[in-house]
């Protein structure tokens, strides 16, 4: 077994990306699509401070990481309002209902 | 194999396998707390980073405001007591080639590129240090996320009242 390096970390931040891109894709209900960009968000900030680690970035790296995490709660928020009033509109919340706009 | 390799391995098995009970479970307050512990797994995955801060932000934050924020969102847009708590999904099959084929695609970009590594100390705590940071070269985005969070909140709670 080799011993931890840089690779390990970019493994498990692209599967982390590439399920939150599954779950963004296979799924009907609005907020599992947010929890999909949630995984997504945590797949960056895993990239960032591993490259804080093991690049020459330093602190900045994990400064970048804090930030990210700032503006997925502030998106979060947002959604789950926008999330809210589609429901009392449409009384659903599954994307693939929500089609108004193309009639 | 040392600590540090058996920890990381851990928390990577921890990470992984509750992400992918994440997208797969119907039930959507299981997929939540399924959320939650992967929202564990990444902070101990921070931790061994050398980002002890960054891991707390990310414990407090995630599992205590946008996983919270999830479930309310669940509960309020479902109707518990019927069966409606279910979330439907399509299109597996081309869904689970095509993510394959990207995320194989972005490893092997990795592990075939020349990343520019060097050896940068991180002391033990970094609080310190983010700190000073935060309060000289970088004032500008902390001020900018402050305007942000408030526009974000005043935002939300007109969405959501009106």
């Amino acid at each position: 077994m080799i011993h931890v390096g840089l690779n390990h970390f970019l493994f498990i931040s692209t599967v982390l990306f590439s399920l939150g891109i599954f779950g963004i894709v296979t799924r009907k209900n609005a907020v599992m699509v947010l929890m999909g960009i949630e995984l997504i968000l945590n797949a960056a900030n895993i990239n960032f401070i591993a490259f804080s680690k093991f690049g020459n970035l330093g602190y900045p790296g994990q400064l970048m990481a804090l930030f990210v995490i700032v503006l997925a709660a502030a998106e979060a928020a947002v959604a789950l309002a926008i999330v809210l009033n589609i429901y009392k509109q449409f009384s659903t919340v599954n994307v693939d209902e929500i089609d108004t706009l193309k009639d | 194999m040392n600590i540090y390799d058996i920890i990381f391995y851990l928390f990577a098995v921890i990470t992984v396998i509750s992400s992918i009970f994440v997208v797969i479970v119907r039930n959507i307050v299981h997929s939540a707390f399924y959320l939650l512990f992967t929202f564990f797994g990444v902070a101990g995955i921070y931790i061994l980073l050398g980002a002890d801060f960054v891991a707390i932000v990310q414990l407090i934050v995630y599992v205590g405001g946008i996983l919270i924020l999830m479930i309310f969102g669940v509960m309020l847009t479902n109707k518990i007591t019927n069966v409606q708590i279910k979330s439907g999904a399509w299109q597996i099959v081309p869904a689970v080639i095509g993510v394959g084929a990207l995320g194989s695609f972005l490893y092997y970009t990795f592990i075939n590129t020349n990343w520019k590594t060097g050896n940068i100390e991180i002391t033990l705590s970094t609080t310190h240090n983010l700190g000073v940071l935060l309060m000289n070269q970088y004032v500008v985005v902390f001020e900018l996320l402050g305007i942000l969070l408030l526009i974000a909140l005043i935002g939300a709670a007109t969405i959501a009242r009106k």
